[in-house]
């Protein structure tokens, strides 16, 4: 139970930027992976060269990786949203994206399997007879600080507001005099920003490949949808529904049926409400 | 597969075999050109980690033939492609490779599933096919013209964890129960129903026996229901990732089974090692490679991993070099060595001359035997031990990672219990 709590924080933390972009902007960026497993290289290269820790490096990157985010929206409108032909065609090239990173990194790193060092990993603290890992608690506990950052942001501030008025009605938003290309290339900056955090997590959670990103696609997209598009707090509450089912399964009735059970949850969800569970 | 395709492939194997044939009319006309040798390999994609390495090894042999001479007085030349991982690919590459390039030899690539796809074609031309790093890939075939270098032996089943289950059968007090755990994937699947044999055959008890999908992220759930369990045994059938999660969940969780290990792949990977490093104390995992004094006691093994640790940065790939690299390096060794034997490139004599022979190669004596996997077993069963901190230069040398069975290439003695040597 404590388990998949702890590893929903994690998965939180991962999904936080696709319900920004997928979510709330409605573009369908399955790149995203492949960004946070970016950040994750980042995080071991930093680790390896300068022994800086992976979670520091997610966070000192994170304004690298909201100007390379801002970049790939710009390049997205331009090509694609502009002429209104983003549906497929932007499917497309998110995809694109997602191999030129995936193709980039194996040419310069290689395909090995790498890792980061940091003092608490391997180490658990014991609570009440429940021994928690500090590879996991620590990016639970990171993955719950975005998660309320990014709630934060959203409500609080001037151009998170705007972010949910775009999702909304991008029509009234210019009427208003705000500039929605503008909006979405700070929020798909965010996202992206996220990736480079969550890649930090990842990368101290498990070692990394090139292609680790096809194994999240499915949980990111499923968690999302789950919580209901563009909810940050329905993200949170989903990965954790996901994270305890994985962890509960794992546990007590066979590792073999904790994916089934996660992705038969979530179909169960979308019968019962399809809006998602915290979706509107 | 099913007779249609079967049909399809016969008839343009045949159609491509006539061809070939109908090209083969003067082959002494070319004693200056180089002989080259064919093959694809996981140069990107999922195997790419250890398809990278084995093309360095088989560089390194070309050059070192070269050196020498060449072939029968000919150079040898390399032809090989990137098969990306992808079984698909396999097919399209090697009939590249034998009716456009019209190489003289052909291997196999890397692993077991980019073989598999390649035996029908080698069947149908009636190809010599050196094989590296599959598991039972001949098994249902049984084709005699195969010869694989992954010293599985002829029950590769078993081969992973019967040193495994005889060491532990061996120890006092001796081991009771045992858990095992792999992943939903066709490598520790095989590996698992090897364990469940061994099991029965040495009298162990089961109390956990279960499987868990690749793509898990937290293997804590896992080792925790194992630790309630109590086993004296843990055997674990893991791809890298897996083997990481389990390790470093067994030690948050504080699993203390008497032995702990098997068959997790991915702890012989050097950027794992130096990852792992502590960690790794105690466990005791199947390898094919430890610079240890008796493995290192093979003639050309030295000169063949300086060369390789020298090009391995440049090469971009594991800077040791100790799990696949000699052996690709000894596939090709045997080959080399078969055709200046028989003087010929003629696929049937080289075959013959290969189920006959007993090879002298980097990774010591080579005998073929049935279905073309080493006549004899020689999966070696090592002890990671004495491990502090994660520098790569401890591993270059003997005692980290000791080997103990076989008995004849035993190198120290086991820790045990797995406690005792986990700090």
């Amino acid at each position: 139970m404590v388990a998949g709590l702890l590893l929903g924080g994690f998965y939180a933390a991962v999904s936080l930027g696709v319900s920004l972009i997928f979510g709330l902007l409605d573009i369908a960026n399955i790149a995203q992976p492949a960004f946070v497993i970016l950040g994750s290289y980042a995080a071991y290269v930093m680790n390896r060269s300068f022994g800086l820790d992976a979670i520091l490096t997610g966070l000192l990157f994170t304004p690298v990786f909201y100007v390379l985010g801002a970049v790939v929206y710009r390049l997205y409108y331009e090509s694609f949203e502009r002429r209104g032909e983003e549906s497929l065609r932007g499917l497309v090239f998110f995809f694109g994206v997602l191999f030129i990173i995936e193709v980039s990194l194996s040419l310069k790193y290689g395909v090995d399997y790498r890792l980061v060092e940091a003092a608490y990993i391997g180490k658990s603290i014991d609570l009440g007879g429940v021994g928690i890992a500090f590879r996991l608690l620590v990016p639970c506990l990171v993955g719950l600080a975005m998660t309320l950052a990014l709630h934060l942001f959203l409500s609080r501030t001037f151009y998170g507001r705007a972010v949910m008025a775009v999702s909304q009605d991008r029509l009234a938003l210019r009427l208003m005099g705000a500039d929605p290309v503008r909006i979405k290339t700070i929020a798909f900056g965010v996202g992206i920003a996220a990736a480079s955090l969550a890649g930090a997590l990842l990368i101290t959670i498990a070692p990394v490949v090139p292609s680790t990103d096809r194994d999240y696609i499915g949980r990111m997209f499923a968690i999302t949808v789950l919580g209901g598009m563009g909810s940050i707090a329905g993200t949170l509450v989903a990965a954790v529904i996901l994270g305890v089912a994985e962890s509960l399964m794992s546990t007590f009735f066979g590792p073999s049926w904790s994916l089934a059970v996660s992705f038969g949850i979530l179909l169960v969800a979308l019968a019962v409400r399809p809006a998602g569970l915290l979706g509107r | 597969m099913k007779p249609q395709r079967i049909r399809r492939w016969a008839l343009t194997g045949g159609v491509i075999g006539a061809l070939v044939l109908a090209g083969l009319g003067a082959p002494t006309a070319r004693a200056a050109e180089p002989i080259r040798i064919g093959f694809g390999m996981a140069l990107t994609g999922g195997l790419s980690a250890n398809g990278k390495p084995a093309l360095l090894a088989v560089q390194i042999w070309k050059d070192d033939v070269n050196k020498r001479g060449g072939l029968l007085g000919r150079p040898v030349e390399l032809v090989y492609y990137d098969d990306q991982t992808n079984p698909a690919t396999v097919p399209g590459i090697y009939t590249k490779l034998l009716d456009v390039d019209k190489v003289d030899l052909v291997i196999s690539g890397y692993g077991t599933n980019l073989i598999a796809p390649l035996m029908p074609i080698a069947m149908e031309r009636k190809l010599t096919i050196m094989g590296m790093f599959g598991l039972a890939n001949n098994e249902k075939y049984q084709y005699p013209n195969y010869f694989q270098i992954q010293p599985a032996g002829p029950d590769p089943q078993t081969s992973t964890a019967i040193g495994f289950f005889e060491l532990a059968a061996k120890q006092t007090p001796r081991p009771q129960t045992v858990a095992i755990v792999g992943a939903d994937a066709e490598y520790p699947q095989n590996a698992l129903v090897g364990a469940r044999e061994l099991i029965k055959k040495f009298g162990f008890k089961t109390v956990y026996d279960r499987t868990y999908p690749p793509s898990t992220v937290d293997y804590t759930p896992i080792v925790r229901a194992i630790k309630a369990t109590n086993a004296d045994i843990v055997f674990v059938a893991s791809y890298p990732p897996d083997s990481v999660g389990m390790l470093r969940a067994a030690h948050e969780v504080g699993l203390q089974p008497k032995i702990f290990g098997g068959g997790m792949v991915g702890l012989q990977f050097t950027s794992v090692m130096t990852s792992m490093g502590p960690m790794l104390n105690g466990v005791v995992n199947y390898d094919f490679w430890a610079p240890e004094p008796t493995m290192l006691a093979f003639p050309g093994i030295k000169e063949f991993l300086k060369e390789y640790q020298a090009r391995a940065e440049k090469a971009g790939v594991d800077p040791l070099g100790y799990y696949l690299p000699p052996y690709s390096y000894a596939l090709v060794q045997v080959l080399g060595q078969a055709v200046e034997a028989t003087k010929s490139l003629d696929q049937q004599k080289l075959a013959d001359y290969l189920r006959a022979t007993e090879f002298n190669t980097v990774v010591g004596k080579v005998k073929f035997g049935k279905n073309g996997e080493w006549a004899k077993g020689r999966t070696l069963m090592v002890q990671y031990q004495k491990v502090h901190g994660t520098g790569i230069d401890q591993f270059r040398g003997p005692g980290k990672k000791v080997v103990l069975y076989p008995e004849e290439l035993k190198s120290g003695a086991i820790v045990y219990p797995y406690s005792a040597a986990k700090n």
